[in-house]
């Protein structure tokens, strides 16, 4: 598992039923590419993060296949529909198998 | 005796620069056609439909703020054709996605082309593409 690894999301605490709602999440990663080479000229092995998704209440709000063209602690800005009180489940898959998730309640208000 | 008018040799004249102009493009246009029949599988993208909201200068090619948009899309791939390796990623939509856009982060090896591929909810793929330059590359090596 990668080292330092925290996600950050934001999401309004509340919104009105059916409302679009715009979300950010950013997850500290190195996002290794591959392409890079040490002191010694040693490539550098690949390691990032190849896999995000976001889901309401079980239902899919968007799924992002990542390459190592995306930047150092990768950013995400997107919007969501929310149409009843539930929670979003954000999840992300590094490519040593390991998988950071992160939940936030939205309430009807 | 067949008289070759001012006319005929005009049209002559455009017709050579034409076939030049088109012979000489595929070296560069093939590569990026590739790119893009990768994530279509062969079908045309048509122009238009999309939005690519990209720098036209970027400083540091190591994070580019990018924002794709197609109304109606139910994926969309961002290519960046000078890289290493082209692909950067696909978003695909979900049944509770609010809007058919997203905005990431990405990293530019040099000066290049960045192209959105979008296939839309009815199958079509739609394409438009955005020119950044880039002052410090960001693929290391």
């Amino acid at each position: 598992m990668a080292k330092g690894v925290k996600p950050r999301v934001k999401v309004p605490k509340t919104a009105a039923a059916g409302e679009t709602i715009t979300i950010k999440t950013l997850i500290s990663h190195k996002m290794e590419s591959g392409q890079r080479k040490d002191g010694d000229g040693n490539i550098i092995p690949r390691s990032i993060i190849n896999r995000f998704t976001t889901d309401f209440n079980g239902q899919n709000v968007i799924d992002v296949t990542i390459e190592p063209a995306v930047s150092t602690n990768p950013y995400f800005q997107f919007e969501a529909v929310v149409p009843e009180a539930g929670e979003f489940k954000f999840t992300w898959y590094d490519d040593d198998g390991s998988v950071y998730e992160e939940t936030k309640k939205v309430a009807i208000g | 005796m067949t008289e070759v008018s001012r006319r005929a040799a005009l049209t002559l004249g455009t017709g050579t620069l034409a076939y030049v102009a088109l012979t000489g493009m595929p070296v560069f246009a093939s590569a990026t056609d590739e790119m893009i029949a990768a994530v279509t599988g062969g079908a045309e993208a048509v122009d238009g439909g999309i939005d690519v909201i990209a720098p036209e200068i970027a400083e540091n090619g190591n994070t580019v703020p990018i924002e794709v948009s197609a109304p109606g899309a139910a994926s969309i791939t961002i290519l960046a054709t000078g890289n290493p390796n082209p692909g950067v990623a696909t978003f695909n939509f979900g049944p509770l996605a609010g809007s058919r856009s997203a905005s990431t982060r990405i990293r530019l090896a040099r000066t290049q082309d960045v192209i959105a591929v979008a296939q839309m909810e009815d199958g079509t793929f739609r394409k438009a593409s955005a020119n950044v330059k880039v002052t410090i590359g960001g693929c290391g090596g």
